[in-house]
């Protein structure tokens, strides 16, 4: 009976998967291209009007006022467009998860076992997901895949995250930066009310709450400490795989996401930095705008899961997760901004960074919550995350601004200088009841 | 070791036994001599407190066997009395408890309550016998057969002064007949006073393991069904046809004529009680939760006589400043405020009733019962509360509750007056027996006395004694000497050291310290005696003889201690009014007002509001002495208008059944969750509060204004139109439970509920149609009322509109065809993120579509969602709305609708779609949705284009009242933030757990929130 079940959810999700098979990955670029008359959002904070941008191969070759498109070059003339750096989603379970809920089968983002530093999430990335075609018409040309429920999650160490390019036929052409990330969820402190559960569970005290994640930290700690003397030490008979996983973080060449929230957990996330000399990297922070000068000081960046979240108590201010951006830049913290949400599925990452703007920050700075932050925070800053010679050519072409709705509306994208076929199932089904019905809605304007 | 306590327990029991019990019972035998006493006893020379008005000084009290025989001054006292001198003593009525379990178990529940979507349903009752269909209906029950002493926990209550309780079985929604009886060790027979008290019914479900009802709004509905089932019941003819035996049914209809006694335990809840009660023609007596005094004028307007515990909130635990962000200063107030919840009733003239339900021990009890003091209650009312009113509520004044000829000899005998400081109980007299509490206190000589010490050899010493208290004594020979000192009254023991202590510097701390004389003996009269051993261990005899008598050192008088320094706010706690806010005429100057209407946006515009209504629109408006709000380059809007909304309520989803067109969303409204108070944030300003999606036909759904402050009647929309929540497919079918036994499993299933339901509202609609044309002499049996029914013959007859949760188009055109084969439509699909599919189809239908912006991909219905779903839908004429069912979503509703502009809709189609296009659904667009002369003063105002990411609401307005105010928000913040801190200061000062031993810490918790599963909000918490 039971293997009935499992047979006809294969089946089931095996329908599921398949994507929309005539929207085609997007051969190399082996020419030069020119965007013309564009107002240039570089992503560092500089808006260039009226300018150009040159890209030859996968990279862009110049970006200017005063430059002039070569003849041999493809010319795209975006004027009156707001031309941005590819919007990067920094913690994403796309690939891994594509229907939500009650169809395990098309899900593959949460393994067994609560220390699983060598578990990778790119080996499962389904470049055929449906969410992957939906979030670049919207911009997001890159995301950060992580091996746990974007939401959060409750094993210690999930394992690794790999930021991928979201136009490729395979997992290995999706690899942007393989590995970049270790993932740990700080344990919590406090048995915070307000969740919604679908009963009050059991109300440990609050100071066995603290007891049992401090003992947590202390096991996560552990493993770090005897990983450090198994790395250092080159008679190992036996070969450990977790222990070997971690290289990347002793070495720097990867870093330490820890999940956490409250204070007191962020501020032992801090001491895996001041014990291991990890590149420590706060996801979650919602009350990180309460230690934003203290993150600064320890060079700690944030990612903020999501703007469009309700004040984590009742008496905070009713704006306060709308303008933590805002004071996370007033205090000189590194920070990205994410969209972590489960039922539109990461699509409105613009709109998060948008409502931060309306509470505080820059339109600019808020562009580089999306791009160079990001792409500083996952050291991939020197092939993305602006639009900027000698960087990969990832670029978003909107009608307007892209943080406010009416506006955003991706016309144009490159991935590597590669222009993506911006079409998705949704606009193919919304294209077929149009068909149906005889009407016409408004479309992105074609090149 | 455990069979060794038990033993010794018991032989505590045993020994602990007070004096025989006065009489017995006539039928029971005698196992040696026969020892009935008729005894008198008189107490004399007593302050004697009858009652909470009268007092007797210097007076006498005679009891016989268990009753007053007389109470005065200058009464005779018979020869045979046996007189026990009273001097300085007071007497009091014992109290009475009206919320007791004493002698009655509580059954204990083996899980948690609540839906849950994962579990199995127990959709009929586990009890085999012929009760009723609910497991958690059981008035048969009775608490005077289940009934037995229990002498330790009987002490614990006398300790205290308790004499009488009301006792009852705590388990069921109603739970049965209640029983009087005193706390006396004696045969139950005589214990027992009134063996049929009163019936009991609460808000718990209790061990009942059925699945209904699985909310608040289950919970009511189910009463309110029993009422009308019992009187159904009743007029049914002897053999019951159609019904059979039900014995429930019957217990309930023989328990209506007593006082009915309802476990609220909340403000609201109350409410909620008091209203079930209306309805049926009932009054309830209701057990309060201590948090009252927050709504005291909607409790007073109840007119109940309530029973209120003493469990105040601990201190909260605010010392590390990290985690006291958690503690909420609704949390903080009420800490401060709760012991002043009886002084609120006292100060409105409600009457009530102490039960020191939910405590620990009777020092607790004194200690808050202080507290309450030093909160304004005053020493009359709160003796009153605990004797006279308890005893009249429930109709045994005849018998206890005051000191008077012919009622029992229930009463206790104190040192000093019952609520100053340092009072001891000395005895308790229930039924005429004394249970001597403290002996040791009756009488305490204090003064000085010569003491002599002699020796074996004959040899004597003088000291002087000078006994200050039964605890406390100096001996004095050449210097004064710290003496140990215990005296019990009949027995003393004396320990001193002949040498002077030093103390202070130059003491070796490590030297041995002085051998001491120790004595022993007895302690009655003026000549005390007895032995001892001096500093070496020799033997020695002493006397000691009272020269000179001096009272007995007492604790400094009370008073009356700090002040409580917060107030009530509404809604009680974060950004609460300290008065309520005002209907003012306003006129906002020179706006850009989007009216939603043909009229369009109208640049440098006035809107003028009067009366709460909007009076006129143009330009250059006269004020006429309202309020001007210049509004020059910025927005005005209608209200928003949320079509699908889960804030405000305390359960959501009953999902016990699939069929539960019973519960009304209204019965269970939580006007002060914090989430309207943000949705005001961002514009909303009437919400449609929905049942969720757990089952087909759900609950009845409230219309509500989020009038931010108001009581749970006042927060809903005056005389809107009655709707439904139904719904359909994967949540109805509990795609996540893995086995599933609810019927329907499938699609199929749920279309067949639907049927069902509607040929069985058919029937019964032509049901009642038959008995009210019946003919004289009809032999017709009386048709039952059934609420579910009713609400759908309401839809058949189309007076009651259905909002239905969708998404496939398989589910959706089903849907509409039942409707169809009954003659009525389908309102509202709501969600219907395929309504793209059939958008020509829901058009002929006549329905309208309310769907989210883009929400998709989260379970395997939604797969096929698309942004373009609402476009399409405008495009095909469809009336159509953005909802939110997400409480963060609601504050940014006017963007979610901004998003489907991508698509071709213009700014203003954009802006219906979340204003006059929902309110229009709803049936309102009369009254709300537009802004037009005459239409309530629901207003918006922004600082930037709305339909941008960019626009922050500035002021929300609802009937003319400002609820939102960012200036006056920002105020607040600073004002919560030094009230905040005071009250966390004070705690820290307080110390933890100082509030009260006995109570858990944090106060009270609503029983019912989140109880319930959300509606499709949910889903992605469901994730494994």
């Amino acid at each position: 009976m039971k293997h009935i079940f499992l047979f006809l959810i294969m089946l089931f999700s095996g329908s599921v998967i398949m994507a929309q098979p005539d929207i085609y990955p997007a051969p190399e670029n082996k020419g030069v291209i020119a965007l013309t008359n564009a107002t240039i959002h570089v992503g560092n904070g500089t808006v260039i009007e009226n300018g150009t941008i040159i890209i030859n191969g996968s990279k862009i070759e110049k970006v200017g006022s005063d430059i002039q498109a070569p003849s041999n070059a493809k010319v795209y003339d975006v004027k009156g467009k707001q031309v941005y750096p590819g919007l990067i989603s920094p913690i994403s379970i796309i690939g891994l998860k594509d229907v939500g809920g009650a169809v395990p089968g098309t899900n593959d983002f949460s393994e067994l076992g609560d220390i699983n530093p060598s578990i990778r999430s790119i080996v499962a990335y389904n470049t055929d997901n449906h969410v992957i075609n939906v979030l670049r018409t919207n911009g997001i040309l890159l995301a950060n895949v992580i091996p746990q429920n974007d939401g959060g999650g409750r094993m210690l160490i999930p394992g690794t995250s790999t930021v991928v390019q979201l136009d490729a036929w395979n997992w290995e052409d999706a690899a942007y930066k393989m590995d970049g990330q270790m993932h740990l969820n700080m344990p919590s402190l406090s048995q915070r009310g307000g969740g919604r559960f679908f009963f009050a569970q059991a109300q440990a005290s609050q100071g066995n709450a603290a007891a049992n994640g401090l003992k947590r930290v202390e096991e996560a700690k552990d493993f770090f400490r005897q990983a450090k003397a198994y790395l250092e030490k080159h008679s190992n008979t036996q070969t450990n795989l977790k222990f070997e996983a971690t290289k990347g973080l002793f070495d720097k060449s990867q870093s330490l996401f820890v999940h956490c929230d409250n204070v007191k957990e962020m501020l032992l996330a801090i001491d895996f930095k001041k014990e291991f000399g990890f590149n420590v990297v706060i996801v979650g922070g919602a009350d990180s705008w309460q230690i934003g000068s203290l993150l600064k000081e320890n060079g700690i960046p944030v990612i903020l899961n999501q703007m469009h979240a309700l004040p984590e108590t009742t008496d905070d201010d009713v704006d306060q997760p709308f303008k933590t951006p805002a004071m996370l830049q007033k205090a000189g913290v590194l920070f990205a901004i994410g969209d972590v949400d489960g039922t539109t599925r990461g699509r409105n990452l613009m709109y998060n960074a948008g409502t931060a703007a309306a509470y505080g920050l820059t339109k600019e700075e808020a562009i580089s919550a999306l791009t160079l932050n990001p792409a500083k925070i996952f050291r991939i800053d020197d092939r993305t995350g602006t639009i900027e010679a000698g960087k990969d050519a990832n670029i978003v072409v909107s009608e307007g601004d892209i943080l406010n709705m009416e506006e955003s509306i991706v016309e144009l994208a490159f991935i590597q200088g590669r222009k993506i076929n911006l079409e998705n199932k949704q606009s193919q089904l919304s294209e077929r009841y149009q068909h149906k019905f005889n009407i016409k809605l408004k479309e992105p304007a074609k090149y | 070791m455990r069979r060794k306590s038990k033993l010794f327990l018991s032989l505590i029991l045993f020994f602990s036994f007070p004096v025989s019990f006065v009489y017995s019972q006539a039928t029971s035998t005698v196992n040696g001599v026969a020892d009935e006493r008729e005894t008198i006893f008189a107490f004399t020379n007593a302050t004697i407190v009858k009652d909470a008005e009268n007092t007797i000084n210097n007076g006498t009290l005679l009891i016989q066997k268990n009753k007053i025989i007389g109470v005065g001054n200058n009464i005779p006292i018979p020869n045979n009395a046996v007189v026990m001198d009273c001097a300085g003593k007071f007497l009091y009525p014992s109290f009475i408890d009206l919320y007791s379990n004493y002698g009655v178990p509580t059954p204990q529940r083996a899980t948690s309550g609540g839906f849950n979507p994962f579990q199995q349903s127990q959709l009929t009752t586990a009890n085999m016998g012929a009760y009723s269909w609910n497991q958690a209906i059981k008035p048969e029950v009775n608490a005077s057969a289940l009934f037995t002493v229990v002498d330790k926990d009987a002490e614990v209550w006398r300790s205290s002064g308790f004499g009488t309780v009301l006792t009852h079985q705590r388990d069921g929604i109603a739970r049965g007949s209640g029983t009087v009886v005193t706390l006396a060790h004696g045969p139950a027979n005589f214990v027992m006073l009134k063996p049929i008290a009163s019936a009991h019914y609460s808000f718990s479900k209790g061990t009942s393991t059925q699945s209904y009802p699985s909310s608040l709004m289950g919970m009511i509905a189910l009463l309110r069904q029993t009422y009308l089932d019992a009187d159904w019941y009743k007029s049914l003819p002897a053999d019951k046809p159609g019904e059979g035996t039900n014995l429930s049914l019957q217990a309930w209809n023989d328990l209506q004529g007593l006082p009915q006694i309802f476990e609220a335990n909340d403000n609201w809840n109350d409410l909620r009680a008091s209203r079930i009660a209306d309805e049926f023609g009932k009054k309830y007596i209701i057990k309060g939760g201590g948090n009252e005094y927050q709504r005291i004028k909607e409790i007073a307007g109840i007119r109940s006589t309530f029973i209120l515990p003493l469990t105040f909130p601990a201190s909260p635990s605010v010392s590390d400043p990290i985690d006291a962000r958690n503690v909420t200063l609704a949390t903080l107030k009420n800490w401060e405020m709760a012991p002043g919840n009886m002084a609120a009733f006292e100060k409105e003239n409600i009457p009530f009733c102490i039960t020191a339900d939910g405590l620990r021990d009777g020092k607790t009890f004194f200690a808050n019962l202080k507290k309450a003091i030093d909160a304004g209650l005053t020493e009359k009312t709160a003796l009153a509360a605990l004797t006279s009113t308890p005893a009249q509520t429930i109709g045994i004044y005849d018998m206890v509750g005051s000191l008077e000829t012919g009622k029992l000899a229930n009463f206790i005998i104190t040192n000093k007056p019952i609520f100053d400081e340092g009072t001891t109980i000395l005895q308790n007299w229930i039924q005429g027996t004394n249970y001597d509490l403290h002996p040791e206190s009756w009488k305490i000589t204090a003064g000085t006395f010569q003491l002599v010490l002699t020796d074996n050899n004959g040899k004597k010493t003088n000291y002087n004694l000078h006994v200050k208290s039964a605890s406390a004594a100096d001996v004095i020979g050449t210097d004064t000497l710290a003496a140990k000192f215990t005296n019990n009254g009949s027995l003393v023991q004396i320990s001193f050291s002949p040498v002077k202590q030093k103390a202070g510097p130059g003491r070796n701390a490590n030297a041995t310290p002085a051998p001491n004389i120790i004595l022993s003996g007895k302690s009655t009269g003026k000549v005390w005696e007895g032995a001892g051993v001096d500093t070496s261990g020799n033997h020695l005899l002493w006397v000691a003889t009272l020269t000179q008598e001096s009272p007995v050192k007492s604790a400094p008088s009370r008073t009356r201690k700090e002040q409580i320094t917060s107030e009530v706010n509404y809604p009680f706690g974060a950004y609460g009014w300290t008065t309520k806010p005002e209907q003012k005429d306003v006129l906002f100057k020179n706006a850009t007002v989007w009216t939603s209407e043909k009229a369009g946006v109208l640049k440098n515009t006035d809107v003028l509001v009067k009366n709460g209504k909007i009076a006129a629109i143009g330009k250059n408006l006269n004020s006429a002495g309202a309020t001007v709000i210049d509004a020059t380059g910025m927005h005005l809007t209608p209200g928003i208008i949320d079509e699908h909304s889960h804030i405000a309520v305390q359960s959501i989803n009953e999902g016990g059944q699939s069929v539960t067109s019973e519960v009304r969303i209204g019965d269970n409204l939580n006007p002060e969750d914090i989430n309207i108070y943000r949705q005001l944030s961002g514009g909303v300003t009437t919400s449609q509060i929905l049942h969720g999606s757990a089952n087909a036909i759900g609950g009845q759904s409230q219309l509500i204004k989020l009038r931010w402050g108001v009581n749970d009647t006042d927060l809903k929309f005056a005389g809107a139109d009655p709707f439904i929540k139904f719904a359909l497919g994967e949540n109805v079918k509990r795609t996540t439970s893995q086995n599933n036994n609810r019927f329907p499993n499938t699609r199929m299933g749920v279309e067949e509920v639907l049927m069902d339901a509607f040929t069985r509202a058919r029937d019964y609609e032509n049901q009642w149609k038959a008995w009210n044309s019946r003919p004289k002499g009809s032999t017709m049996l009386p048709v039952r009322r059934d609420l579910e029914l009713d609400a759908l013959v309401e839809i058949l007859n189309s007076k009651r509109f259905i909002t239905s949760h969708s998404y496939v188009q398989s589910e959706i055109i089903a849907a509409m065809r039942v409707a169809e084969k009954f003659g009525f439509r389908y309102n509202t699909f709501t969600h219907i993120l395929e309504g793209y599919k059939v958008a020509d189809k829901l058009k002929k239908h006549g329905a309208n579509a309310s769907t989210f912006s883009d929400w998709w991909n989260y379970k395997m219905e939604v797969v096929d969602a698309i942004p373009q779903n609402a476009a399409i839908m405008t495009s095909m004429g469809l009336n159509t709305a953005i909802n939110s069912d997400d409480a963060e979503m609601a504050r940014r509703l006017n963007q979610e609708a901004a998003k489907s502009i991508k698509y071709g809709l213009s700014e203003e189609e954009a802006l219906k779609m979340v204003t006059i296009n929902p309110a229009t659904m709803l049936h309102v667009q009369d009254k709300v949705g537009s802004i037009k002369v005459g239409k309530d003063a629901d207003l918006v105002l922004w600082n930037h284009n709305p339909l941008t990411i960019y626009a922050v609401a500035q002021k929300t307005m609802v009937d003319g009242i400002i609820y939102f105010d960012r200036e006056r928000d920002l105020q607040l913040r600073e004002q919560m933030k030094a009230e905040k801190n005071r009250l966390i200061q004070k705690a820290n000062s307080a110390g933890r757990g100082s509030g009260a031993p006995g109570m858990q810490a944090g106060g009270f918790t609503p029983p019912f929130s989140y109880l319930g599963v959300g509606d499709d909000y949910i889903d992605q918490y469901m994730q494994p």
